[in-house]
């Protein structure tokens, strides 16, 4: 469990997250949602120690963020984020070998390979490991890349915008993957995501931010909810009901 | 495969262009002679190429930038400014200029020092900005420029032909026992960076990649930039400034092995180095007769080459 508490983030006067409280719970997707500017991606941020807080305590499994050693945390905890430029040429394999680096230092072992066989498997990069991340398209790069963070093989995985630039065709086959790893390998999941209608059909738990601050969290048919999600876009909404799934039209 | 046979060949060339240097031209009756001339003379080269090539790998990877020298730091600007102050102040017969062991203690010791500071000073844990860190140091490098300008244009020209003397790198007269403190501090720099190969592979994928997979980016940030620093202070106090050959180096080897594993790259472009060093000084001695120093040749290939790199990366 990741727990989140009064978290306070500020840029200058201007605040960001403001006294912030929440948690991830175990074995959950749980979708960050809101407008741009709402903090969604600072939070996540904070949570995955790339920029730090101006006070508050984020506390994984019982211990606080800035206590964990930090190789064990990189076995804990992995974060994707948004934008995934690279500035070597790397071959797909190589990329997700990197995943092994907390538990192997750069020395693989048997196991370490045999993990980084499993992620390319199930992301379905075998046939591509030893082409260029470069001639990929879109799609295939952020499987490489989520591939690399299935090989760290962490408890949590917080992804920032995984379906950034891909199409619906890759944004659901994305989607699937991650429902599969919480579901089939127990993995606990938080992603933002700007497409509420993806956040509707595969998460857990939904947490709404705007300005800084969480308006509603709650399971599905608590957030997405036309005052609610009207209240937090500053547009009309209404939700229909397509075979047991909530979607959002706001067009 | 391609890799270890492009290594292969690069130590060969490498060789010979040493045993050549040594070896050509000798006699019975001269040999005594130009030995003690040559074996420091290739040693001198040997040591900076490698410094070079080292201190510029690790300096792109820190800044993540494969067309950035550590001349960024200012470093080598601050070294000219320290020979122009104590020929301007001190006069050129003055022991610190003519002693060349004072002379480089006081050069590495400053240089040292003023990295230290403007890392301690601008490099916060809670921000970790290395471009800032950067631009401070590339400002405060034309800042040394500019005073060192300034105080060349009052100097008495014939002053101001010793300064010169130490503004182009050149190997025509290297102090044997620098050159010994400098072969055991950059061995010794060398052995202890083995075992951090690995996190520095980590590392090039960028800082956000590399604090997700564990690895403490400011401890190894602030690690690189002291082993940058001294790499480059020693080589350029022991034979002037030439941090641009390092550009040069470092991306062939990118070119030639096709790789970003920095045991790879290290070994490659330290290699060109000592290929370009060695082969430009036996250009420069046998074929244009000390025509002109060593740096005016690399700087030139060096210069050609970058605008290559900088169109090509246009394009792309």
């Amino acid at each position: 469990m990741i727990e989140i508490r009064n978290v306070v983030k500020k840029y200058g006067n201007k605040t960001v997250l403001d006294n912030v409280s929440t948690v991830i719970n175990r074995g959950e997707i749980t979708s960050f949602i809101g407008p741009n500017g709402a903090g969604k991606s600072t939070l996540l941020s904070i949570v995955s120690r790339l920029i730090p807080k101006n006070s508050g305590e984020i506390i994984i499994d019982g211990t606080l963020l800035e206590n964990w050693d930090k190789n064990q945390l990189a076995r804990k905890v992995s974060t994707l984020r948004q934008s995934n430029h690279l500035n070597i040429k790397l071959r797909v394999r190589e990329l997700v070998s990197f995943g092994r680096f907390p538990y192997s230092n750069g020395h693989l072992t048997k196991e370490d390979e045999m993990y980084i066989d499993e992620a390319l498997d199930y992301l379905k990069l075998r046939d591509i490991q030893d082409m260029y991340l470069d001639q990929l398209s879109g799609g295939q790069r952020q499987r490489a890349f989520i591939a690399m963070v299935m090989a760290q093989n962490t408890d949590y995985i917080l992804l920032d915008e995984p379906l950034n630039n891909l199409d619906i065709k890759h944004s659901v086959e994305i989607m699937k993957i991650l429902r599969k790893l919480v579901d089939d390998l127990g993995k606990t999941i938080a992603i933002v995501i700007h497409d509420i209608n993806f956040a509707s059909c595969y998460s857990d738990h939904i947490v709404a931010l705007k300005d800084g601050k969480i308006v509603d969290e709650g399971g599905i048919s608590r957030i997405i909810h036309k005052n609610l999600l009207g209240e937090i876009y500053d547009m009309e909404f209404s939700i229909a009901d397509v075979n047991n799934m909530k979607l959002c039209v706001y067009f | 495969m391609v890799r270890k046979k492009s290594i292969y060949f690069l130590a060969v060339s490498a060789m010979a262009l040493i045993l050549l240097f040594v070896f050509w031209g000798l006699s019975g009756s001269n040999w005594g002679y130009f030995l003690s001339l040559r074996v420091p003379k290739v040693l001198a080269l040997v040591v900076t190429g490698v410094a070079i090539a080292f201190s510029t790998l690790l300096f792109q990877t820190l800044t993540n930038n494969r067309i950035l020298t550590p001349s960024l730091l200012g470093l080598d600007s601050l070294y000219i400014l320290i020979q122009t102050l104590v020929v301007f102040i001190l006069g050129s017969t003055s022991l610190v200029l003519v002693n060349n062991k004072i002379n480089f203690f006081i050069s590495v010791g400053l240089m040292l020092i003023f990295s230290t500071l403007l890392f301690k000073g601008l490099f916060k844990r809670e921000t970790s900005n290395i471009m800032f860190f950067l631009l401070f140091g590339l400002i405060l490098g034309t800042f040394f420029q500019s005073l060192t300008t300034f105080m060349q244009m009052m100097m008495d020209p014939n002053e101001f032909l010793h300064v010169q003397d130490r503004m182009f790198a050149s190997f025509n007269h290297v102090n044997t026992e620098i050159l010994l403190i400098a072969i055991i501090v950059i061995s010794a720099l060398i052995l202890y960076s083995i075992k951090y190969f690995k996190l520095w592979d980590v590392l090039s994928l960028g800082r956000e990649h590399a604090i997700n997979l564990g690895v403490d980016y400011h401890k190894t940030i602030r690690n690189m930039v002291l082993i940058v620093s001294i790499l480059v202070s020693v080589s350029t106090a022991l034979v002037g400034p030439i941090t641009f050959l390092g550009l040069l180096v470092v991306n062939l080897a990118r070119e030639f092995l096709k790789t970003f594993e920095h045991k790879y790259i290290f070994i490659g472009s330290a290699l060109i180095s000592i290929v370009a060093l060695v082969g430009g000084q036996l250009l420069i001695e046998r074929i244009l007769n000390f025509g002109t120093p060593i740096s005016v040749v690399i700087n030139l290939i060096g210069g050609i080459y970058f605008l290559y790199l900088l169109l090509k990366e246009n394009v792309a």
